[in-house]
């Protein structure tokens, strides 16, 4: 993956270089093929040695000037001319333009009678005559090997091999020879000792009935290049190979951010959502909502007016649409605005790497900001689990130096470890969603929570979400002794609440009440103690007043007597007086 | 040597009668020490068994590389018999005189090749 040294620019010190125009090529071979020297390309039968020598040349001739000669061995032009109508090499027209030049060798050893010493002079002739007539600076020899059944000499075959090879070397045209693999050998008839300066072995292998092309460079003289095995596609638009692209991890990133859909959930990932051009995981059980969370995430693209490519494994457009409905997601109106796109096949239709280079195409002619895959584990279908994981690698690679924010869904099974998907990419994702089903009570109930969100404070917790016919929407948080509560027991945990609140509501209320009541009673005991005070001082008062009275007639009673008994009344009266009022 | 070479040296044994013209085309690529052999050995070998009855021509493909191609022309020198039918090409210097008349048919090939 990432250890692979392939550059994208030509180094510019040393060695020269011949683009080959095929894609993806240049990019390994950091510029191309070794100027001026020639190149053995081989492999098994089938697995597209001709049609990558037949690109280089077509592709010289047209793309960068540099007219080229096909040697063929084992077709002839017009087989030739057929062969790669369908990739739109229109040959004749090339030849015609003199700007390609086709030579069929025809070495038929039941025509041929070996009479003694000779050498393949005529060879040389024709080469040196095609290369001349049309000032080529390619030449493509397909397959020189041929040479061998045709010819029983083995030491004048050897030693004249060698003279070609140096002969196209002093020539100074830029050669790709073909070879046939052989039995643990490169080629068949040790071709490889010729030609040292670079080496690229093609392969076609069949692994769980899906076939993959794989080219590498297994060595190039005086240069770095690119050493893994790189899968390779025959399409109509001719060979591509996918090289790992941004091996120095070097893309740009951005701080933007975009909203995943549910308001909620962006809450949970720091208020604002994802970052834009980062890759988003959302991994759950079966049914957990992972393709409701996608489709609310498309629509929040198509909203921003974002395009959006939606690639769907398992379910049909119109399901899907469908679907969505049902929780009241409605994506077709942005699918008629051209905003939404959908791109539904079984993974297994065709291999990785076709999957890789449709996504690479639809990604090219439509430019979306924003792409779903759902689900990705069904790749691992299409091709081994490890070759799905360098899919991914390249795919999210590719992505982010498109600046698509990538949403991914991935099945996990109910036993899986949290925290293990099948393809172990988790490590390449910015953010990674669980979505888990709870059983708690008797029942099953969705919940989220953010396992990672790089470069954000993104919240810790658990949280319920329920599929209502609003979409997704996440639920208010209850912690009861087992952790976060969910369904029922988060209803009965609500009542409960409730039921707390109203209690103490009518508690308050009471106390209220008897307070009032307290109250009340003080105030009438108020009433009655003043009442009984005045009651009191009514009493004292009327005391007062009747002990008053009767000293008058007490006084009045003496004078009468001393005045009767004719006696100093007037001083007793005057000290009797006195004394009453100091006792007062 | 080959099984084809066998049935093909039997049938020219049946239908390469004496009287046959024979065309032959020598092809050569300057006037290497080998072409000069070649032809030598052609000569010699035509005058003994072919007498009157033969015709040379001789193309240096360093004059005429354009030809090469018409006759499938990989090794040099090679000697193509044009006529009679069919077809026949015998590389080489032609210094194995037993393999060169095999080669143009004017003797059966021998059930075992001593040379092979």
């Amino acid at each position: 993956m990432a250890k692979a040294t392939a550059k994208r620019t030509p180094p510019n010190h040393g060695l020269a270089k011949a683009p080959t125009g095929v894609q993806g090529l240049d990019e390994i071979t950091g510029g191309g093929l070794p100027r001026g020297r020639p190149t053995l390309v081989c492999g098994s039968a089938g697995c597209g040695k001709t049609l990558l020598a037949m690109e280089f040349l077509v592709r010289g001739a047209t793309q960068f000037g540099e007219p080229g000669v096909f040697m063929a061995f084992e077709e002839t032009s017009k087989e030739l001319t057929e062969n790669v109508r369908s990739l739109g090499f229109d040959l004749d027209e090339l030849v015609k333009q003199k700007k390609l030049a086709i030579d069929f060798v025809r070495v038929e050893r039941n025509e041929i009678e070996e009479t003694g010493e000779y050498d393949l002079e005529g060879l040389f002739v024709r080469l040196n005559y095609s290369i001349d007539s049309i000032g080529a600076k390619r030449v493509v020899l397909d397959t020189i090997e041929t040479l061998f059944g045709g010819l029983s000499n083995m030491s004048i075959l050897r030693g004249e091999l060698r003279r070609l090879f140096r002969w196209l070397k002093d020539k100074g045209v830029t050669a790709v020879i073909t070879g046939e693999t052989g039995d643990g050998t490169l080629t068949r008839h040790g071709l490889e000792e010729y030609v040292s300066d670079c080496v690229i072995q093609l392969d076609h292998r069949v692994e769980n009935q899906v076939s993959t092309r794989r080219l590498r460079i297994v060595k190039y003289r005086g240069t770095t290049h690119g050493t893994n095995e790189y899968p390779f596609l025959i399409d109509e638009d001719g060979i591509s190979v996918l090289p790992v692209t941004s091996l120095g991890l070097l893309h740009e990133v951005s701080n933007e951010r975009v909203s995943s859909g549910v308001p909620r959930l962006d809450m949970m990932l720091s208020g604002e959502g994802y970052f834009r051009g980062s890759t988003v995981l959302i991994t759950g059980t079966a049914g957990s909502g992972k393709t409701s969370l996608a489709a609310h995430f498309a629509v929040a693209a198509c909203q921003r007016g974002e395009r959006c490519l939606y690639f769907s494994f398992e379910e049909s457009p119109g399901q899907l649409l469908r679907n969505m409905r049902s929780i009241g997601i409605d994506l077709e109106p942005w699918v008629k605005k051209g905003l939404l796109q959908f791109h539904s096949s079984r993974a297994a239709i065709h291999g990785l790497e076709m999957h890789l280079a449709t996504i690479h195409k639809l990604v090219r002619d439509f430019q979306p900001r924003v792409m779903i895959m759902d689900p990705i584990d069904t790749l691992v279908g299409a091709g081994t689990r490890r070759d799905a994981t360098v899919m991914l690698t390249r795919l999210i690679d590719f992505l982010k130096i498109q600046e698509i924010t990538a949403h991914l869904t991935n099945l996990t099974g109910a036993g899986e470890a949290v925290g293990e998907t099948d393809m172990d990419i988790s490590s390449l994702v910015d953010t990674w969603l669980l979505l888990r089903d709870l059983e708690l009570g008797g029942e099953r109930n969705r919940v989220i929570n953010v396992l990672k969100s790089r470069g954000m404070a993104h919240s810790n917790q658990l949280r319920e979400f329920l599929l209502t016919d609003r979409g997704v929407e996440l639920q208010d948080v209850y912690l009861g002794a087992e952790g976060v509560l969910t369904g029922s027991a988060r209803q009965a945990q609500e009542a409960r609440e409730k039921a707390v609140t109203m209690l103490r509501q009518q508690e308050v209320e009471g106390k209220q009440r008897e307070r009032e009541r307290r109250r009340e009673a003080l105030e009438a005991r108020i009433v009655a103690l003043q009442k009984e005070f005045e009651a009191e001082e009514e009493e004292a008062k009327r005391l007062s007043a009747e002990v008053h009275a009767s000293q008058e007639v007490l006084g009045k009673d003496r004078e009468e007597m001393g005045r009767s008994r004719k006696s100093d009344a007037n001083e007793t009266t005057a000290r009797s007086r006195k004394t009453p009022g100091n006792r007062k | 040597m080959r099984k084809s070479g066998i049935s093909d040296g039997a049938k020219a044994h049946v239908t390469a009668p004496a009287t046959e013209m024979f065309e032959l085309r020598l092809y050569i690529a300057g006037q290497t020490p080998r072409s000069v052999t070649a032809f030598a050995n052609l000569k010699e070998i035509c005058e003994e068994h072919l007498s009157g009855r033969y015709k040379i021509e001789v193309i240096d493909l360093l004059l005429h590389p354009q030809l090469a191609a018409g006759d499938q022309i990989v090794a040099i020198p090679t000697l193509v018999r044009k006529l009679p039918e069919p077809l026949r090409r015998i590389v080489g210097d032609l210094s194995n005189t037993e393999r060169a008349l095999v080669g143009l048919q004017l003797r059966p090939v021998t059930q075992k090749d001593p040379t092979s």
